[in-house]
Order: C-alpha cells, then structure tokens, then sequence
C-alpha cells in the first residue's frame, strides 16, 4: 500500500494527509525499518547511541510494575500512607520516588466491595508508565481499547475476573495527561504481612484493573 | 480527527490478546523504535500531543496494518521529515546529507535519565475560574474537528457529571497543531454506561473520560 502520492507537497502540520509521507521510503520489515532509521539518526548526528542504551535499560531492569507493587502494599499497611494517596496521589507516589514521564500527574482509584475500576486509553495507549513500566501488548491492542469501555465485564471475563451484577464496573478513559493507578482489594489471609510480602501479591493487571490480587499461598 | 484511533466502543477486534509472562520487549527493534521516538522527542521540534497526531495521521489501513511500535517508528519518520531533520530522499539513500545543524548535542544518557525522572507536566496555570464544579451535571460537545482532539466520538452529544477537577492543562487540540498550549480547566466526567450504550449496559457501570472545559456545556 502506497501513502506517499503527497509526499512532495504537504509536509505542513494540516489535516490534509492521507496516510504516512515515508511509509513507502522504509523497508517494509519492522527490524529493517527501525535499523534504518536507527542508522540514519545516527549518521546524522541527531541521536547517541548510549541514550538510547540508558531508556532501554532502564525499562527492562527498573522502571515496571514492581513500583507500582510498592505504591499498593504502602496503601494496604499504612492508613496515612493510604490518605495521602488517595488525597494527592502524585505527591505520595513521588514521595517514594516513583514520580516520572507518563507519570506526572496520577490519581489513585481503590477497589472497593461495591465497585471494581479499569483503565483504558481508548484514543492511543496512555499508560502510568512510571509505577508500571511499559504497557503490555493487550493493553495497547485494538479489542481492548474497543471493547472494555462498551463491555467492561466481558472483557473482564477473559482476563478471568467475574465481576457481580450488583457490583459496579467504573472504567477509566486516560483521554489527558491524569494516570490512573488501581489500587485492588487486600486478599484475606494476608494478615500480619511484611509490605515487601504484600507487594509480592500485587500484580501488574491488578493495577490496571483486569486482574485481583493474588491469594496469599496461590 | 474522526480516524480509525478513536475505536472506543467498536466491535469486531476479536477476543484480548492475553499472554502470560510477556517479556517488556518481544524484538529487540521494539526497544530501539522506543527509546528512538523518544530521544528523538527531546530535540523540541514536536511536542507529545503532535506526536500522538502523527499516529493519528496514518491511514487507517496503515494503522491496523501496523503493530504499535511499527506505528511509533513510521510517524517518527513522518515527524522528523517534517520537522526538516531528515529528508525523504535521505531515506530513499539510507545515508544523510552531512551532519545536523542545530548547533548542540543530542540527548545524552544522563539527559535521558533525568527526563525518565522529571517527566513533562501538563499542568498549566489558567486566569479564569473553572466553568463547572465537581457534582455539576454537564453535556459534552457534539463536533467533528479535521485535527487532533481528545474528545472521543463515543462521548460526543451525551450527558454526564464532573466528578473531578485537575486545575488547568495544556491543550492537546491546540498543542498538537503548534498553535499554542492555551490551558483550560481539565476535568474527569463520569458517564453511565446506558447513555452512552444504551439497554445492553450495566444499569450501574460507568465510564469516566478526562475532558478540557471548551469540550463541555452545561447540562
């Protein structure tokens, strides 16, 4: 498929695009494509290499849902920590260090018995990346953005959660620059825990709201 | 623009792609199309909502062909054309004509980090008082811009209530467009699933969507 038939007379900023101007320009394989423009920036002058090592590194080893575990397990066991993150979750969450890009501005949503909240980005993949790192594959796909905000609870299902007809199902359309972080219900039998054992039960779906915590001993 | 990225709502996208134990990256090219788009970013000559525009701007056909670092990559190409730091034909040759000419270095590792910690607000100081308050019932506005916009089409037209209020933001419909930030009044407004849906819905599930004062009127 050719989207380039403007290319030569249209690189303003206006609507009148039908389509990339260098889709056609690139290697149609994605590692070829990447590698191209990788080389080209490179040559160019317009990126170093060793920041591109550094933002990797840092989302593969210590930007991800381990974060966002501590944010949940402070909340479970502190009942000041809880206030303040429900209060100003930004200034709690920075408060741990945790503050970041595509974290900037958060609000924490708590599962309660009458509701259970989810978050989208139906316009694109908006995402805390902050306290959970790079979004998962299904979080960005095309069924969940379509689907969740029309049927929450069917999607739900499929990711195994089955939410009551009487409990309310509050889903989260991130349209701005607001980060929501789902703070799910503490499992029973999880008493006496230490927070670092909480977070062990604090999974990534969990905080986006298609997964539960997990049961102490599962 | 009304584009094939504003699905919330369709049907036919099949059941969740759900895999257990998912690595952060699959292919070590979706790391670099990342880390790429976003050390790319740092030179100032697009801001975040114009690169979610450029996403946009693909075809629709582009779009769902593409998978979402594939998408990221090619508009980055578009950006970078367009912002004159690459030229078609230095694709074409897949060499560049000479070094850059913007007189500085690019983002270095260090530079990296500290954006990864500082981030980029979005709050913005705004002069006026906010329009509604929280409780305030309200109506979305129901319009059709060619250009970039965070109001979905699913919310255009319908009813609903400002649940919170997050002081002013910069305006993507604006911002993407380098027509200026002009913050507004940002607010998040629950609507119930059945007027949006209708009957079908969970008479007590709702949606919330985070909406700019100029997209709302009182209702």
């Amino acid at each position: 498929m050719s989207g380039d038939h403007h290319h030569h007379d249209d690189h303003d900023h206006d609507h009148h695009h039908h389509g990339s101007v260098t889709h056609s320009h690139l290697p149609s394989d994605p590692a070829l494509r990447v590698k191209a423009m990788e080389t080209l920036l490179t040559q160019k002058g317009l990126v170093d290499p060793a920041a591109l090592d550094a933002l990797i590194d840092a989302y593969k080893n210590r930007i991800g849902p381990q974060n966002g575990a501590k944010v949940v397990a402070r909340a479970w066991s502190d009942p000041a920590f809880r206030t303040a993150l429900m209060a100003d979750a930004t200034k709690a969450i920075d408060a741990m260090g945790f503050t970041g890009l595509q974290g900037e501005h958060m609000v924490a949503v708590e599962n309660t018995d009458e509701t259970h909240n989810v978050v989208v980005c139906t316009l694109c993949s908006c995402y805390p990346w902050s306290v959970l790192g790079i979004p998962p594959v299904w979080y960005k796909s095309e069924a969940y953005r379509s689907r969740v905000v029309i049927d929450p609870r069917g999607v739900l299902r499929e990711f195994g959660v089955d939410i009551p007809e009487t409990k309310q199902v509050k889903v989260w359309d991130s349209t701005a620059e607001i980060r929501y972080l789902v703070i799910p219900q503490r499992p029973q039998g999880a008493e006496g825990f230490s927070e670092e054992q909480l977070a062990a039960l604090v999974t990534r779906d969990s905080m986006v709201g298609t997964g539960l915590a997990k049961q102490p001993g599962a | 623009m009304n584009s094939i990225h504003d699905m919330g709502g369709m049907h036919g996208f099949g059941p969740i792609p759900i895999e257990e134990n998912e690595p952060v990256f699959h292919h070590d090219w979706e790391a670099q199309a990342m880390a790429l788009r976003m050390v790319m970013g740092a030179w100032g000559k697009w801001n975040l909502d114009a690169g979610r525009h450029a996403n946009e701007r693909l075809s629709p056909q582009q779009y769902l062909t593409l998978s979402y670092y594939e998408r990221w990559i090619t508009s980055l190409a578009d950006l970078t054309v367009e912002a004159g730091l690459l030229s078609v034909e230095e694709i074409d040759a897949g060499t560049p004509r000479g070094k850059h000419d913007l007189g500085r270095n690019p983002i270095n590792a260090e530079g990296v980090l500290n954006l990864l910690r500082k981030g980029r607000p979005a709050a913005r100081p705004v002069n006026e008082p906010p329009r509604f308050a929280i409780g305030d019932n309200v109506r979305a506005i129901n319009f059709n811009p060619e250009g970039h916009t965070r109001l979905p089409r699913y919310a255009r037209g319908h009813k609903g209530k400002i649940i919170l209020h997050h002081g002013g933001h910069l305006f993507p419909d604006t911002h993407a467009h380098f027509q200026g930030e002009c913050p507004q009044h940002l607010y998040t407004v629950e609507f119930a699933a059945r007027d949006l849906w209708g009957p079908q819905a969970n008479e007590r599930d709702v949606v919330t969507i985070d909406l700019w004062e100029s997209y709302l009127e009182p209702a």
